[in-house]
């Protein structure tokens, strides 16, 4: 009998029944960490919980005050942006246009780039060629944010002034061209992930007809991992919309409805950061519009991030 | 008749290679970009601040002078930041991991958790300043201080050291767990004096990481209110302060020639802090895989 109850239980059931009759065998101090470290862990991993509760939350509760000053379709029809000037007006549109010019600039730059990197580390490079640009990357991912502003009005704005002679200071071309830049490694990392992921035998059964390298990358690999890559140029996108410093410092402080990348426009980030650094009153409608157009970015980024998660895992080819 | 099909061959197939090697080279000139642009970026800023890297920089106030401006208070201030909100983070995050990885059943309470994290991990850090500002220096009556601002980037880093402290316990072969638990280890016996000890490496290069990502953050601490111009040292945690990136940000906004160069030396203290980091990280995984 006993040798049944061995092989059925687990090694933590035998260790549980044995302290059940062996009180000596541990002393008291252990079993109370047993009993007081589950609700601890437990209540660590809910903070994650009411953190995202705790944001909601709190533009939630601001934006509907702002919204009980100014109509709703006022700001989401609007295409003019002057909260700060009179006469004032609360149309969110020109925010939103600039945001998209650095961000379309942004993924121009950051996906081709990022998903040929993918393409070459994965498929061409050898060992020695990866072991070397995969830190590089790393590297480059980890630089901070206000050094690729600096790098952006220091170093692009002048090449841009130089080719365009109607380019201004700040410019959303220099702006998006280095926030592209921040976001490449990401681009490429998780692109290669989806690469890797791609089992050897579809690659080994495509060169055995014949194929050239790059008709198995082209051919075989981008399409097995079409979902991976798929997600990764949507977060890039979220995070270059979300990007705050780089647009703050080379992207300009005036918010307009323009397609021209070599105007100074203003970002919601950007904007957000405007007011913050002025000494706007608690409660006052200014005060109000960092809530307003930080609802509106957390909304746009998080819808983009679950759209990322749904392409990856919806369209995921299993192998 | 064979022969026209063996030439039609050999030209399509050198057609082939032709497109192969020539789309090999646009690859690895793509791959070179990102390359050449953080080469870019360090001749760029090193040219333009390493011979404002002096004593003064270390030692001095900011003042409306750039001669005699320097980044001491930002430098303390960052320091202080990192002081507090290092331990917190650990704990925290560590906490969690350990429960999502050891306690948590695989029930949808779980998979929520698991699901907000990634999702917190891709909210733009000016969203966790929002929060900051409402919550630590609003509601909680914390003022623009150093203790909002380092509760503000515990949250914002906690994705970041969850989710490697997850892969890092992950890691641990399940026969260690089952070793101890032969001895008559409990749970916790088990994770604290088992577990942990063999994937600490892991982990502490997952803080290291989020540390990194915090002593650069500009925006949110710009929220919750970090000053722009602090001629003091904080000497409590209810003090105001600044960071080095707000400072670096605070001289790029100057149009003056001289500032510009003042930040390009900011830039340089705050790149060789985040490289000693990095390096501390590698020698701190190499010495505890040792141990293993």
């Amino acid at each position: 009998m006993p040798n049944e109850a061995l092989s059925t239980k687990s090694p933590k059931q035998l260790v549980n029944a044995a302290a059940k009759r062996d009180h000596g065998f541990r002393n008291e101090k252990s079993h109370l960490m047993d009993k007081i470290m589950p609700i601890a862990l437990f209540l660590c991993a809910a903070l994650s919980i009411a953190t995202t509760i705790g944001i909601v939350a709190t533009l939630i509760g601001e934006t509907y005050h702002f919204f009980e000053k100014i109509p709703f379709i006022d700001f989401i029809t609007g295409g003019k942006w002057s909260p700060l000037i009179d006469p004032k007006s609360f149309g969110i549109w020109p925010l939103i246009c600039g945001t998209l010019l650095i961000t379309v600039i942004a993924c121009l730059v950051a996906v081709p780039i990022g998903l040929a990197s993918a393409i070459y580390l994965s498929e061409y490079a050898p060992k020695k060629v990866r072991n070397i640009v995969k830190p590089i990357l790393e590297v480059l991912a980890g630089v901070p944010t206000i050094v690729y502003g600096y790098f952006a009005l220091s170093f692009i704005t002048p090449i841009i002034r130089g080719l365009f002679a109607d380019a201004g200071v700040f410019n959303a071309l220099a702006a998006g061209i280095v926030v592209g830049i921040m976001i490449i490694p990401m681009v490429c990392s998780l692109s290669e992930d989806a690469m890797t992921a791609v089992p050897r035998s579809l690659r080994d059964g495509a060169y055995a007809l014949g194929a050239t390298r790059f008709e198995v990358a082209l051919k075989i690999v981008v399409p097995a991992a079409f979902s991976g890559i798929v997600a990764s140029a949507v977060l890039a996108f979220s995070r270059a919309i979300g990007e705050t410093m780089i647009v703050t410092v080379a992207a300009g402080s005036t918010p307009k409805l323009t397609a021209n990348p070599l105007e100074s426009i203003q970002t919601m980030t950007a904007y957000i950061v405007q007011v913050s650094l002025g000494d706007t009153p608690h409660g006052s409608v200014e005060y109000g519009t960092i809530f307003a157009v930080g609802m509106t970015l957390f909304v746009i980024t998080f819808l983009l991030n679950i759209l990322a998660q749904y392409v990856a895992r919806r369209f995921r080819e299993e192998y | 008749m064979s022969s026209i099909f063996i030439d039609a061959n050999r030209k399509q197939i050198a057609g082939r290679r032709r497109i192969d090697f020539s789309l090999k080279l646009l690859f690895l000139v793509a791959t070179s970009i990102g390359v050449i642009a953080l080469m870019a970026l360090l001749i760029d800023i090193i040219t333009d601040g390493i011979h404002m890297i002096r004593p003064e920089l270390f030692n001095n106030f900011p003042s409306r002078k750039a001669s005699e401006a320097g980044m001491k208070s930002a430098i303390v201030g960052s320091l202080y930041m990192l002081l507090i909100m290092t331990p917190l983070s650990f704990l925290l995050g560590v906490g969690a991991a350990i429960y999502l990885e050891e306690y948590a059943k695989k029930n949808r309470i779980t998979r929520m958790i698991q699901l907000n994290i990634s999702t917190l991990a891709g909210v733009p850090s000016i969203v966790y300043g929002i929060l900051g500002l409402t919550l630590f220096v609003r509601e909680l009556h914390l003022g623009r201080s150093l203790l909002a601002g380092s509760f503000t980037m515990t949250l914002l880093v906690l994705p970041i050291i969850i989710v490697s402290a997850q892969e890092a316990i992950r890691s641990v072969p399940k026969s260690r767990r089952d070793a101890s638990y032969a001895l008559g280890a409990t749970k916790w016996q088990t994770v604290s004096r088992s577990v942990l000890p063999s994937c600490i490496s892991g982990i502490l290069t997952g803080v290291i990481l989020a540390m990194s990502r915090a002593i650069g953050e500009t925006a949110p601490l710009v929220m919750i209110g970090a000053l722009t111009f602090v001629a003091f040292l904080p000497t409590g945690p209810l003090d105001s302060f600044t960071v080095m990136p707000i400072q670096i940000y605070n001289w790029v906004s100057r149009p003056q020639a001289s500032f510009q160069e003042l930040a390009a030396s900011g830039i340089i203290v705050l790149l060789v802090m985040l490289l000693l980091m990095n390096l501390s990280a590698i020698l701190l995984r190499n010495k505890y895989n040792k141990h293993i």
